[in-house]
């Protein structure tokens, strides 16, 4: 259970969790080379900590936590690049451990929805917006006749009264 | 005593009966009294409803362990505060909390109402009473926060040490006043479809009822992160964790609410859209409950294996949601839409608004709950977090923060982008200064970072820009444009205030991710951590006995550069006994608006001991952007065309006021 829930949770999940005063990232765990580090923290911030809820391996206290962010340092002293760091966990540990899921058929919905609304709601707006100017700009004959008729009227009154 | 909260409680369930179903009758018949029943039922429905909560109150204050919810989440040495907030820091408890504001927001709109078209008034309540109704029997059947104890315990279990924080008296209040002030606008929404009209009268009365439940929502999502904040010791202000999700996505269908509800009220148009959007923001507010309460997002497996509270709110969603929606299809058509107007306008900018907000709060639904569905459609397992977030709702939000400024200097009905981009340019001149400055003194490197900082100067002067053009200052004399501020209508000011607060929370976020500075070390007594030109020395641990914890806190003398003390930070962990729980307190120093943070981790045999220190650069703008926000809604509120009530003849004294450029 991680500490962040619960006070994000707040009044609901009071109780099921508990608090762990303990820190993520630790001391000893840490590259010298601050680059390395730097770039060890990036992945880590990407990388689900599996027995968290929604928490990254960099933000939490859990012990799988740990291993993993060992690892991931150890695979970038070997020299591997980011992402044979993420594949070298993903294989490990399922899709599961990524906080950004990624492209993939399966996926399709859930990184599609967001351009296919604004594309749709846009066209939407833009057709509305059309018809409207349609609806102000034509007058049905019918329209016209009567206009017509009732500017006439209008001007031979005011000819009348004036 | 307790059996008296829970039959009153029974007794305001009965009335939310009568309240739903009695004024509907009187509305389609055109009978008189049965509207009239609306009212006292509704107000004395809520008289009935407080008393269940004072009662169950008192039970906190008193520690009266015979009732298993205080026995569940009370200690006797518990602070007087913690009983009181503990009522609420349990689902019983915030579940009464949630039916005593609506009773509330119900009861507002039979005292105040008196001057609605009476059938709209009766429609408004019975939809009030019938969603009342729901949840009191939810709590009735699943929640009962009235039940006994046999034989009573001596002591009580106590609240969760995390939730015994100032942040509890204020967070959960807000949040839900937030929420369920959504009803009010769903209410009204619903009420128009059965009536099958919108009046004058509906869009004077919806604007400010929204621009209230937005004021309240803002304030405790705001308050919720900076409590995450400040308690859990990672410094992390926004977590995209679904529960805070659950607070967001109303808060986005607000704001879009809160903008169609503007350009109803003044142009008409958008009618049919504005109705949608009550419903869809309430259905947020509804979804967010069922997220929260019903366990389904601890698993979905946790949900099946206790589904009795889940299956009840999901009924409950089903049958608001579903029912609403299929009542909007059925009678939408009935209802004309009226306005037309340019899309370079007031409007246009604000369909523009509509467009990506509710984008982003569908784009946050679908992150939120797609792990969920497909798991149980597919048994797939997959994670969505901050990440996905980061590059779909951040790209979202850029394009609209972008165009905010131009809203509120166009014209209605057929605006001048040009001469808006003129009025524009100074902010423009400003915001290029902002990002050159981060550049040239800050970080050279982080262009992301200046370009933000830029957009933050751009909405704040953006919003400066408005007053002082509807104002004129600069081009007539100054007192005149000092009568001529004076004059503005306060909702002028309001949008200014909104969009600014907006600006400084954009500010607070760019400039705490992207320059922040992070020491993680371990320090023995007397050695000194360099932080951002601050330097920390640790003069060690002392104990400290809390009436219902114990305390270890590690005191740091801050000084700037190793020159004079500027001050200490107290930072430390606690232990609860009875809970067995250990808690973080960070040690926080404000300077400006920037802040040190000192959060404590395990200590060694030798006395030395991991801590971590952030240095959080205008990290307070964050939250105090979200109070300017809260302050312009208020000012918006206490203008005399929202006031509730305000009597018609009053209205010509406000137009000789003087209402330039409007």
């Amino acid at each position: 259970m991680s500490v962040r829930r619960i006070a994000v949770l707040l009044v609901l999940l009071a109780g099921l969790a508990l608090a762990r005063p303990a820190l993520a990232v630790l001391p000893g765990e840490m590259l010298a080379d601050p680059a390395l580090e730097a770039r060890a923290r990036a992945i880590s911030a990407e990388l689900r900590c599996m027995v968290c809820q929604n928490q990254s391996i960099d933000d939490s206290d859990a012990d799988l936590a740990h291993d993993l962010r060992v690892r991931v340092r150890e695979r970038i002293m070997a020299g591997d690049a980011d992402e044979q760091v993420i594949d070298y966990i993903v294989a490990r540990y399922g899709e599961f451990v990524l906080l950004k899921p990624r492209f993939s058929l399966r996926n399709a919905l859930l990184w599609g929805t967001p351009l296919l609304l604004l594309v749709a709601g846009g066209i939407f707006v833009l057709v509305a917006a059309r018809s409207r100017k349609r609806a102000e700009t034509s007058l049905s004959d019918e329209e016209k006749a009567a206009l017509s008729r009732i500017l006439g009227e209008a001007g031979g009154k005011q000819q009348g009264g004036v | 005593m307790v059996e008296a909260g829970h039959f009153a409680l029974v007794l305001a369930f009965a009335l939310a009966l009568v309240q739903s179903v009695v004024p509907v009758i009187g509305a389609r018949r055109g009978d008189e009294r049965l509207m009239a029943v609306a009212g006292p039922v509704t107000v004395t429905g809520f008289a009935l409803t407080a008393l269940a909560f004072a009662v169950l109150v008192s039970a906190y204050v008193q520690s009266d362990f015979s009732v298993a919810n205080v026995w569940q989440n009370s200690h006797s040495q518990k602070p007087l505060l913690f009983k009181v907030t503990g009522t609420w820091g349990n689902h019983e408890g915030s579940m009464l909390l949630w039916v005593l504001i609506l009773t509330f927001f119900g009861a507002l709109v039979a005292t105040f109402g008196r001057n609605l078209p009476r059938a709209l008034r009766a429609n408004v309540l019975a939809v009030q009473g019938f969603i009342g109704a729901a949840f009191f029997l939810f709590i009735l059947t699943t929640s009962n926060p009235f039940a006994r104890l046999r034989p009573a315990p001596f002591e009580g279990q106590d609240l969760n040490p995390v939730l015994q924080d100032i942040g509890l008296a204020i967070h959960p209040p807000l949040l839900y006043l937030g929420y369920v002030g959504f009803s009010i606008s769903f209410a009204f929404a619903v009420a128009a479809l059965i009536d099958g009209r919108i009046d004058a009268a509906w869009a004077r009365w919806v604007r400010p009822w929204t621009l209230a439940a937005w004021m309240f929502l803002t304030g405790g999502i705001a308050m919720g992160s900076y409590w995450a904040y400040y308690e859990l010791g990672w410094g992390g202000f926004w977590f995209w964790d679904p529960v805070e999700n659950a607070s967001f996505m109303p808060w986005l269908a607000g704001t879009a609410l809160l903008h169609s509800a503007i350009v109803m009220e003044k142009r008409s148009a958008l009618k049919i859209w504005t109705i949608l959007l009550s419903i869809i923001t309430f259905s947020f507010s509804l979804l967010g409950t069922f997220l929260v309460r019903s366990g389904v997002l601890t698993s979905v497996h946790a949900f099946a294996t206790d589904p009795t509270r889940g299956v009840f709110i999901l009924a409950i969603l089903i049958l608001f949601i579903g029912g609403s929606l299929a009542l909007f299809a059925w009678r939408a058509g009935a209802l004309s839409s009226g306005g037309l107007f340019q899309p370079i306008s007031r409007e246009g900018a604000l369909v523009l608004n509509n467009l990506f907000l509710t984008t982003a709060a569908a784009t946050v639904l679908t992150g939120t709950l797609y792990p969920l569905v497909l798991e149980a459609l597919s048994g797939d397992k997959i994670s969505v977090g901050a990440p996905f977030f980061d590059m779909t709702f951040v790209p979202l939000m850029l394009p609209l923060l972008l165009v905010v400024p131009f809203g509120p200097l166009l014209a209605w009905k057929r605006g001048d982008l040009y001469g808006a981009a003129q009025r524009l340019l100074a902010a423009f001149g400003g915001a290029v200064l902002a990002v050159l400055a981060v550049l040239l003194f800050v970080d050279g490197t982080s262009v992301f970072a200046a370009l933000g900082a830029g957009l933050a100067a751009w909405l704040v002067l953006g919003a400066l820009t408005d007053i002082v053009t509807k104002s004129a200052i600069g081009s007539v004399p100054f007192s005149v444009a000092l009568r001529r501020l004076a004059g503005l209508p306060r909702s002028v000011f309001g949008t200014a205030l909104a969009h600014l607060g907006l600006g400084l929370t954009v500010l607070g976020i760019v400039s705490t991710t992207a320059f922040q500075a992070e020491r993680i070390t371990t320090v023995k007594p007397g050695e000194t951590i360099e932080i951002a030109g601050y330097a920390l020395r640790f003069d060690g641990m002392t104990k400290f006995d809390g009436s219902n914890y114990d305390e270890d806190r590690g005191r740091f003398v801050v000084s700037r550069d190793g020159g004079r003390a500027l001050g200490e930070i107290m930072s430390a962990k606690r232990f609860y006994p009875v809970r067995q729980t250990p808690t973080t307190e960070a040690g926080i120093r404000t300077f400006g608006f920037s802040q040190l943070y000192v959060s404590l981790g395990d200590q060694a045999a030798d006395g030395s001991i991991v801590v971590r220190v952030w240095w959080k650069p205008l990290v307070t703008l964050i939250w105090g952007g979200g109070l300017v926000m809260m302050a312009g809604a208020a000012v918006s509120l206490l203008d005399r065309r929202l006031r509730i009530g305000a009597p018609a003849r009053r209205r010509p004294t406000a137009a000789k006021a003087g209402v330039p450029a409007e």
